[in-house]
């Protein structure tokens, strides 16, 4: 469909930004090139979302320990993360306005016969699913999303209404700061290369407790915020208590009855792996 | 890793050169092929039901080691103070009929082709482009194909898998043959202890199978192990023994300054220096269980590559004299099964050169120094010159008296 790329005021996709990852739409895979930061993202984000999910529910397999679940992957991209989560066992939409990335994800999963049925890739806005696709999802996740999006507080209505009651809503994104300035785009991006240059723009980077706002009036419950930390000498990412940079959050629709409970974000989170592994160390 | 539970969706298979081996009872005469399994090694097989197996097939533990010198009376003793046993000699056939039965239990999971070869890899391309599938194909013998996002290569040190993925490997022949046989002893002991002396010639190692019977490991020449090969039983049983207790090998001057150093050693620590004891003699060997085959050493440059790793001998290939060769395979096998069932916990692609480098760097770390030790005294007790004998003469007697250095051995 072509009208997304000339609509405005009426979605949340910027047509600016959709421009910038255009020219690399063929890169997504090279895992030491443009997009190895958010390949080595995974290292956090997947236990993050997976271990959260675990607590959560009180039967699940580990050698499957997403099965059942139904994700949308927003700003999917190049699938990156909707692989792993698919080998985990979840059922992935994953969802791209760009077209070329919906390609590249769509051809890299078709080689893998069990992701090829777990996932599917749409090229389409959020807005442009929510009348099909009402309370649909168990877990949304918009990882390195919201800072590319043109109208915040409608993308998060949106979220609010695919998600079912009780759906759980990750997001990642980079706080509004001076050192998120310094560090995201005068070095991360001019200096150092690790994000190709133009990507962000700090004036549309969020912070948490604006985008807490966002969500607790529009019908979510923020449960965990944590900071994130990139160590571009290993090309490593770690959790860290200051949200100055980096940050995650995890927050959850509420119920049928419609009340949203006082946010308590956790400060302490989990980042060692599921017991479960030790079990094969010797 | 068909036992690990964050697997329990994948598939794997292993492709086996030799045949099926599977044992109830294990026949009455013993193996000449046997190897020393270390506590740890024993933890990872029981960690998936295996040692089960093993115990009731069967297995010697030893609980002593003695290591001694041909020239001059230094001599090394290793041993738990606790009961706990220092390792186990078991036949390399009683391992393989455990892995078999485990690998049985998981039959829904890991297919075994047995008397399987492989006869072309074809490998995927670094960058990720359009038509070709990005996993690593393989053509077998009888015409299968297979697909794979992981190839490990557990092919020995002549490995194919690690030749075709152009893989340096840093090799050097030593000029020596092991000759392993089965023997039996004179009369009927405890026999829990393994014995080692180092010849000029090579090591030669007893190592107890039961109260009767111990298997012999005789690194030597490959002249000397081929006369060893072709001489009547009693001849070859007479070599043993003289081997043990003969000490022809000994010089007045070496004798002296090692009496001189153990007085000495005597006077700071008085409990330095252990009892000798005396290794059983032989009686007679096994018919038809003497062989030979040659010994070297090898290190590959790289253990991983992208969806590639070598464990085992492919990746490093040790002398027998520190009885360490299947050890650190084993080792290989624990620490790869860890990053790769913390990986498919993750969701991450198996074949992923991420999780694969933090598995190498972890071994070779453990591995260089070991390989690089057992080198080093391979050279230093080939010979009989004085200087070089004292000089490890003198060692052997320290670190005899030194109990933290044992212990970290």
């Amino acid at each position: 469909t072509v009208k997304r790329l000339f609509s405005t005021s009426h979605s949340s996709v910027d047509s600016k930004e959709m421009k910038k990852f255009q020219l690399l739409a063929h890169k997504w895979w090279d895992e030491e090139g443009e997009y190895s930061a958010l390949h080595s993202m995974n290292d956090i984000r997947v236990p993050f979302i997976r271990d959260t999910l675990l607590n959560m529910s009180s039967n699940y397999h580990l050698g499957n320990p997403l099965s059942g679940v139904k994700i949308l992957d927003v700003g999917c991209g190049g699938g990156l993360l909707s692989e792993p989560l698919g080998r985990l066992g979840a059922s992935v939409t994953g969802i791209d306005p760009l077209e070329d990335n919906i390609r590249t994800a769509d051809q890299h999963k078709s080689f893998d016969p069990v992701l090829a049925k777990r996932i599917q890739y749409k090229s389409s806005s959020l807005e442009e699913i929510v009348e099909e696709s009402m309370e649909t999802f168990d877990v949304i996740v918009a990882s390195e999303v919201v800072e590319h999006v043109a109208d915040l507080e409608m993308f998060i209505r949106c979220c609010s209404q695919v998600l079912k009651p009780e759906g759980s809503l990750f997001i990642t994104t980079i706080n509004k700061t001076q050192l998120s300035y310094i560090l995201g785009i005068v070095v991360a991006e001019k200096i150092l290369g690790i994000v190709p240059e133009g990507t962000h723009e700090w004036e549309k980077f969020v912070t948490p407790e604006e985008l807490e706002r966002l969500l607790e009036s529009n019908g979510f419950s923020v449960k965990t915020v944590n900071g994130m930390l990139y160590n571009p000498f290993w090309g490593l990412w770690s959790w860290m208590e200051s949200t100055s940079i980096n940050y995650a959050v995890h927050a959850v629709k509420s119920g049928a009855q419609g009340q949203s409970s006082p946010t308590d974000a956790l400060s302490e989170m989990e980042s060692e792996q599921h017991s479960a592994t030790a079990g094969t160390a010797v | 890793l068909g036992h690990d539970i964050h697997f329990h969706d994948k598939k794997i298979a292993l492709l086996e050169a030799g045949p099926r081996k599977e044992y109830d009872r294990m026949p009455d005469s013993y193996s000449n092929r046997v190897s020393s399994i270390s506590p740890g090694s024993a933890t990872l097989l029981s960690s998936f039901g295996a040692w089960d197996h093993v115990c009731s097939l069967r297995l010697k533990p030893f609980r002593r080691m003695q290591v001694w010198d041909a020239c001059s009376e230094a001599m090394i003793v290793f041993e738990k103070d606790d009961l706990d046993d220092m390792g186990y000699i078991v036949e390399n056939d009683v391992i393989m009929s455990a892995l078999t039965k485990q690998l049985d239990a998981v039959a829904d999971r890991v297919e075994v082709f047995y008397r399987s070869r492989a006869v072309r890899y074809t490998w995927p391309l670094p960058s990720h482009s359009c038509d070709t599938s990005p996993w690593v194909q393989i053509e077998l013998a009888d015409g299968r194909r297979l697909q794979t996002k992981l190839l490990i290569g557990a092919d020995g040190h002549n490995s194919v898998v690690r030749k075709e993925a152009e893989i340096k490997n840093i090799e050097h022949r030593y000029d020596q043959s092991a000759v392993v046989a089965t023997l039996h002893l004179s009369e009927a002991t405890d026999n829990n202890v393994a014995w080692q002396r180092f010849l000029p010639t090579g090591p030669i190692a007893l190592l107890p199978l039961s109260d009767t019977a111990s298997s012999l490991v005789w690194s030597t020449s490959h002249e000397h192990a081929s006369e060893l090969l072709a001489m009547d039983e009693e001849s070859f049983v007479d070599s043993i023994n003289s081997a043990f207790w003969s000490n022809v090998n000994h010089t007045d001057f070496i004798d002296t300054a090692g009496a001189m150093f153990r007085s000495a050693i005597s006077l700071l620590k008085p409990s330095g220096t252990a009892v000798r004891q005396l290794p059983p003699s032989i009686a007679k060997v096994d018919p038809e269980s003497r062989a030979m085959f040659p010994l070297g050493m090898g290190h590959a440059i790289e253990y991983v590559q992208h969806r590639v790793a070598l464990i085992g001998d492919a990746a490093h290939r040790v002398h027998p004299l520190a009885g360490q060769g299947v050890n650190l395979g084993f080792g290989d096998i624990a620490c790869l099964a860890h990053h790769l069932s913390a990986a498919a916990f993750n969701g991450s692609d198996l074949g992923s050169l991420r999780h694969l480098l933090k598995f190498e760097t972890e071994r070779q770390r453990h591995n260089v120094s070991l390989i690089a030790a057992t080198d080093v005294l391979k050279r230093l007790y080939s010979t009989r010159l004085a200087p070089l004998v004292l000089l490890r003469t003198w060692g052997l007697q320290a670190t005899n008296a030194l109990p933290p250095v044992k212990v970290r051995i």
